[in-house]
C-alpha cells in the first residue's frame, strides 16, 4: 500500500544522518515524499573547512546544500518554512501549528518523521517534534498519521526505551552518503575514513541502520 | 573568509565611525556541547540587528584579536576574532574560528540589516 510521507525537522542536515536512506527507500517504493524544513540553519557553527561560509553567506550556502541533499534521495518536495535558527521553542505556538496544520490537511500523510520531543537534544529538535505531536494529537484518533521519531539523547533508553522501528538500509547506502556529502559545509566526510578503512565498509559501520521511536499519543 | 590583518580591520573600524549601523553580535559553544561532553558547560548568545552607533573603534592583541566600540553610553567588546570577509567592502564581518573551524564569536557591522 502507498505510504504518503512528511518529514518535518528543523535543520538542513536533520535528514541525512538519520533518516536519508529510508527516505530513498520511500522513493524507491513510489511513495510520495515531501519534507518541511523549518530553518535554514543559519546560525550553524560549521562553515567549511577551511571556512568558505560566514554568518552572511551560510543560509543561501546551506539552502543549495538542502537542496542538493534532497536530489540525492530522491525527495522532490521541498518546503522550507522560513524559521529562524535556535528560535523554534521561542516563536508562537499557534502559527507553527497553523503552519503545520495545513501540510497535514495538504498532504494527508500516513507517516511522518519528526524529533522524538524531549530527547533529540538541540532545542530546536525537540521543539519541532512537540509541536508535531501537538498538532498531530488535536486530529480525530482514526485520522492521525503514524509519527516515527529520530531520538539521540544520552539518557533517552531510561526514557523512551529501545526504537521500536529499526531497519537496515544497507541497499539505500548510495544516497545517504551522497545525502550527507550535500552538506558540505557541516560535514567532513574523509575524517570518518581513517586510514585502511574503506569508506563503504566504513559507511555500512557507521550508518548501515536507521531506527526510530513510534510517538504513542495515550 | 580571510584571517584578520589588524591594519585593514583598524581601516574599516574608522569608516564606520559616527554612523547608524546594525549588529550582529553572537558567541556560541554549539549547542551539542554538553551532549558530547557533560563537563561542558552550553552557552551561546546573539543579538541580531540592533542599532548602534560608535564614535570610537579600535582592534587590538596579537591574534585572535580583540575590538572594542565606544558608544554614547557603553561598549561593545568581543574578542578571540581571527577572519574577516574581504570581499564585502560596505559591511565589517568578523569571526573567530577554532581549530576546527568551527565558528565561536562573531561580529558584523553593516549600515544595512542582515
Amino acid at each position: 500500500m502507498e505510504q504518503r510521507v512528511l518529514v518535518l525537522l528543523p535543520h538542513p542536515d536533520d535528514e541525512a544522518f538519520g533518516l536519508s536512506a529510508t527516505l530513498a527507500e520511500h522513493v524507491r517504493n513510489g511513495d510520495p515524499v515531501t519534507y518541511a524544513c523549518l530553518t535554514l540553519g543559519e546560525m550553524g557553527r560549521n562553515m567549511g573547512v577551511p571556512p568558505f561560509a560566514n554568518r552572511v553567506t551560510l543560509p543561501e550556502i546551506r539552502k543549495a546544500e538542502l537542496e542538493e541533499s534532497c536530489r540525492a534521495i530522491g525527495i522532490r518536495d521541498l518546503r522550507m518554512l522560513g524559521y529562524h535558527d535556535k528560535t523554534i521553542e521561542f516563536e508562537d505556538q499557534d502559527k507553527l501549528d497553523a503552519d503545520i496544520d495545513a501540510l497535514l490537511q495538504e498532504l494527508r500523510p500516513t507517516t511522518v518523521y519528526t524529533f522524538y520531543p524531549g530527547y533529540s537534544v538541540h532545542p530546536d529538535h525537540d521543539a519541532t517534534g512537540a509541536a508535531v505531536v501537538r498538532t498531530i494529537g488535536r486530529l480525530p484518533r482514526n485520522e492521525r498519521p503514524v509519527v516515527l521519531c529520530l531520538a539521540f539523547a544520552n539518557n533517552l533508553e531510561q526514557g523512551i526505551g529501545q526504537p521500536d522501528v529499526v531497519r537496515d538500509v544497507s541497499a539505500n547506502l548510495k544516497q545517504k552518503l551522497a545525502s550527507i556529502q550535500a552538506h558540505r559545509s557541516q560535514f567532513q566526510v574523509a575524517e570518518w575514513v581513517s586510514g585502511d578503512v574503506p569508506l563503504e565498509k566504513a559507511m555500512q559501520e557507521r550508518f548501515g541502520t536507521e531506527r526510530f521511536w513510534t510517538y504513542r499519543f495515550d | 573568509m580571510q584571517p584578520i590583518d589588524p591594519s585593514v580591520i583598524q581601516n574599516r573600524i574608522d569608516n564606520l565611525r559616527d554612523r547608524d549601523l546594525y549588529i550582529h553580535l553572537e558567541m556560541t559553544t554549539g549547542a551539542y556541547a554538553a551532549h558530547r561532553d557533560s563537563s561542558k558547560h552550553p552557552a551561546a548568545t546573539f543579538i541580531s540587528n540592533a542599532l548602534i552607533r560608535f564614535s570610537h573603534g579600535s582592534v587590538s592583541g596579537g591574534g585572535p584579536f580583540r575590538v572594542g566600540l565606544k558608544m554614547p553610553h557603553g561598549w561593545v567588546y568581543s574578542e578571540g576574532l581571527t577572519h574577516y570577509e574581504e570581499t564585502d567592502s560596505e559591511r565589517l564581518i568578523m569571526a573567530g574560528h577554532d581549530r576546527e573551524g568551527k565558528l565561536v564569536v562573531a561580529l558584523q557591522l553593516s549600515p544595512q540589516p542582515f
